[in-house]
């Protein structure tokens, strides 16, 4: 088996809320697996049950090999976690902070210094030993909380939308390092709403509302969910013309990125001048049009509104 | 395990000396305690209005009501003529004390016999009306021993010096409120400091989310929970030492038992109220709350029913029962017993049991709650 996680039919309720329904998916050894979903779809929720901070309603998942319904407790000692808010101590210094956490993981003496002059390294924090942590901006707060996470070196690492608030470029470094941990063969499971990040991953899910709708590799994920052909329309008056596109027959979807817009239409229409004709028929006068891959933000949107493949099936 | 206790004791206390107020509400609160309790609220009662109906009217009964009236603690307010009068007196509120000295006084002691004085207290204020007999009780010995010992040298007998005539030893030691309230505002001291500090300390964590990167560590509850406790019994230690050298140099009050069950039954005491503030960290979500309800859940049990204030042995029998709900009470006799008396541990051992059966229930209903409060987070 080479597997990290292997969750089946996870389910956690608050009550009548369901906010995880009934989730399933494996997550190979190694790979750096993405979690997409809006805010409230039940990524946190998951994320804590498999860390084993949350007891699931139903349903189990094998993490690390240990069962997170049985042994939640061998599970917490295989993994690294980095919860959604920064959860290091403001008020104690880079450097107690990171002796702190690697005595509470058990580490001591020779090892705990060297493993703190790795964390400092690689969160690139050496000669800032003394610094208070809460003087510290956004994005350095996030990588030495990630490199805190990682301080026993665990073989799953767990990341709850890291790089949320931070900016671009601080972005950019910290994919850089979960790469590093992942070619070091340590498997990392993502959350992010930034649907540009899926891309860094070798597998994602997406969930919605609780519910799994998509998984696979996001070049697959563009090719398989869509079952039509994308066009970018460049206009002066995306409203208006989406509002007369949405009307065609052969359309499946059209969604608004400022002044573009991104058409799905029937596999059969496969050419843009069929879209231009349709356009002008109408009076409407478009800049340019091209086709185009999907993107990953295309597929998403084409699930949410249509629901997953199985879905539409049942 | 010892590693990990020592880890979140040093990050505690790491923590908590970078927190300016937290360390100004912790060391200045008590002096402000001692301040007000030590010299505002003076339980002393002085100045008792006191009327004499002197019946016998001899040299003797006159120096007995002038040795009353030589201390701050009796006020002449007038000689009464007649019995009627004693009844207007009191009744009226003219006077709180009358002393009654019967025709045959000086013959009595010449005789060498009881002398008697009859002492009418209005006894409205019970509470006042003791302290006022004791002091009628204590200034009544002191006098009969003056009449001995010049009956004794009159005859031509040298008293050893051991009999002190100083007016200080005229009145019970125990009657001195200031005495009396130390032991109680230590334990008051260190029960809001305590319950306050661990349950803040804790909810902090709950705030702002550290306690989840704890929680997926392997750290036990109990680590965390002694880690945490560990540095503030030891500030908790700082101010017992600080109201006791406080006690000594204004009060004169020495500790007369031994240091080595006063650190004993203190321990045990901050075992219980760290209970105590456990369980405020699990019911309070916020720090407020947690501030709010730990000072109230401490300070006011401990005011008004450990028998600090007011004596436990003179309230009704509901409220008698109902003052378990603080450790304080058993500490109180502790101290009492080690501090006032210099006792041993046979006077106050039951106290040490009583102060352990307390932690037990505390805990265990923080950790009931805990769960529940879990469970009911999953389901609602
Ligand atoms: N302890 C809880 N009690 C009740 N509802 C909760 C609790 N935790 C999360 N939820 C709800 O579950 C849903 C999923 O939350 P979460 O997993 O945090 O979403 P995400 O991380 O994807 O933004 C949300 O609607 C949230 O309000
Ligand atoms: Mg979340």
């Amino acid at each position: 088996m080479n597997y990290s996680i292997v969750a089946e039919n996870l389910t956690k309720k608050f009550g009548d809320f369901t906010a995880v329904d009934s989730v399933s998916f494996k997550v190979e050894k190694g790979e750096i697996f993405g979690f997409l979903g809006a805010n409230g779809a039940g990524k946190s929720t998951t994320i804590r049950m498999l860390c084993g901070l949350l007891e699931p309603t139903s349903g189990d998942a094998v993490v690390g090999g240990f069962s997170i319904m049985n042994e939640p407790d061998k599970v917490k000692q295989s993994i690294g976690y980095m919860s959604q808010r920064f959860s290091l101590y403001n008020d104690l210094t880079i450097e107690e902070n990171i002796e702190f956490f690697g005595a509470v993981y058990g580490l001591k003496g020779k090892l705990l210094e060297k493993r703190k002059k790795w964390v400092l390294e690689i969160s690139n924090l050496i000669g800032k030993e003394r610094t208070l942590t809460g003087d510290l901006p956004g994005g350095i707060k996030q990588r030495l909380a990630l490199g805190v996470a990682v301080i026993h070196k665990p073989k799953i690492l767990f990341l709850d939308e890291p790089t949320s608030g931070v900016d671009p470029i601080s972005r950019r470094n910290f994919w850089d390092l979960i790469n590093r941990f992942s070619d070091e063969g340590t498997t990392v499971l993502v959350t992010t709403h930034y649907l540009e990040e899926a891309e860094y991953c070798n597998d994602i899910i997406l969930i919605n509302a609780g519910r799994l709708i998509a998984e696979g590799n996001p070049q697959r994920l563009k090719t398989e969910y869509i079952d039509g052909n994308a066009f970018e329309i460049e206009t002066e008056n995306p409203v208006e013309l989406m509002d007369i596109l949405k009307k065609a027959k052969f359309i499946i979807d059209v969604s608004i990125f400022g002044k573009k817009i991104h058409v799905i239409t029937k596999k059969q229409f496969e050419k843009p001048d069929e879209l231009e004709n349709y356009c002008t028929q109408n009076e409407f006068k478009i800049d340019r049009i091209t086709r185009i891959v999907p993107t990953l933000e295309d597929v998403f949107i084409h699930l949410l509104e249509h629901g997953s493949k199985n879905a539409q099936q049942n | 395990m010892l590693n990990r206790i020592k880890a979140i004791a040093v990050k505690e206390t790491r923590q908590l000396l970078r927190d300016v107020r937290m360390m100004g509400v912790i060391f200045l609160f008590p002096v402000f305690l001692l301040v007000v309790f030590g010299y505002a609220i003076n339980f002393d009662v002085q100045h008792i209005q006191l009327s004499v109906l002197d019946r016998d009217n001899s040299p003797e009964s006159r120096e007995f009501i002038n040795s009353l009236l030589s201390t701050d603690y009796f006020d002449l307010v007038t000689y009464l003529k007649s019995d009627r009068e004693i009844r207007e007196f009191l009744d009226r509120k003219k006077a709180q004390c009358i002393a009654v000295i019967p025709s045959n006084f000086s013959n009595e002691i010449y005789r060498n016999e009881v002398a008697k004085i009859q002492f009418l207290i209005d006894g409205v204020d019970g509470n006042t009306a003791t302290i006022i007999m004791n002091y009628v009780n204590a200034a009544v010995a002191s006098y009969s021993n003056n009449l001995n010992y010049e009956f004794l040298s009159s005859r031509g007998i040298k008293l050893s010096s051991s009999v002190s005539l100083e007016p200080r030893f005229w009145f019970n030691p125990d009657l001195n409120s200031t005495r009396f309230l130390i032991p109680g505002l230590i334990g008051m001291i260190l029960i809001i400091i305590a319950v306050v500090t661990i349950s803040l300390s804790i909810v902090r964590e709950k705030e702002r989310g550290t306690i989840e990167q704890l929680n997926v560590s392997s750290i036990k509850i109990p680590e965390l929970l002694t880690g945490k406790a560990i540095p503030y019994i030891v500030i908790a230690f700082i101010n017992a030492g600080i109201i006791l050298a406080a006690g000594y140099l204004f009060f004169g009050i020495e500790v007369k038992g031994s240091y080595l069950w006063l650190l004993i039954s203190t321990l045990f005491f901050l075992a219980a109220s760290i209970g105590i503030g456990i369980l405020v960290s699990v019911i309070a979500d916020s720090l407020q709350v947690a501030f709010l309800a730990g000072t109230l859940i401490s300070l006011l049990p401990s005011m008004l029913l450990s028998g600090f204030v007011f004596p436990i042995e003179s309230m009704p029998y509901v409220i008698r029962i109902f003052s378990n709900v603080t450790p304080t009470k058993f500490y109180i006799v502790c101290l009492r017993s080690i501090l006032l008396k210099g006792a041993g541990i046979e006077v106050f051992w039951e106290q040490l049991l009583y102060m352990v059966i307390f932690t037990v229930i505390v805990v265990v209903a923080a950790s009931k709650i805990y769960n529940k409060k879990q469970l009911k987070e999953l389901s609602s």
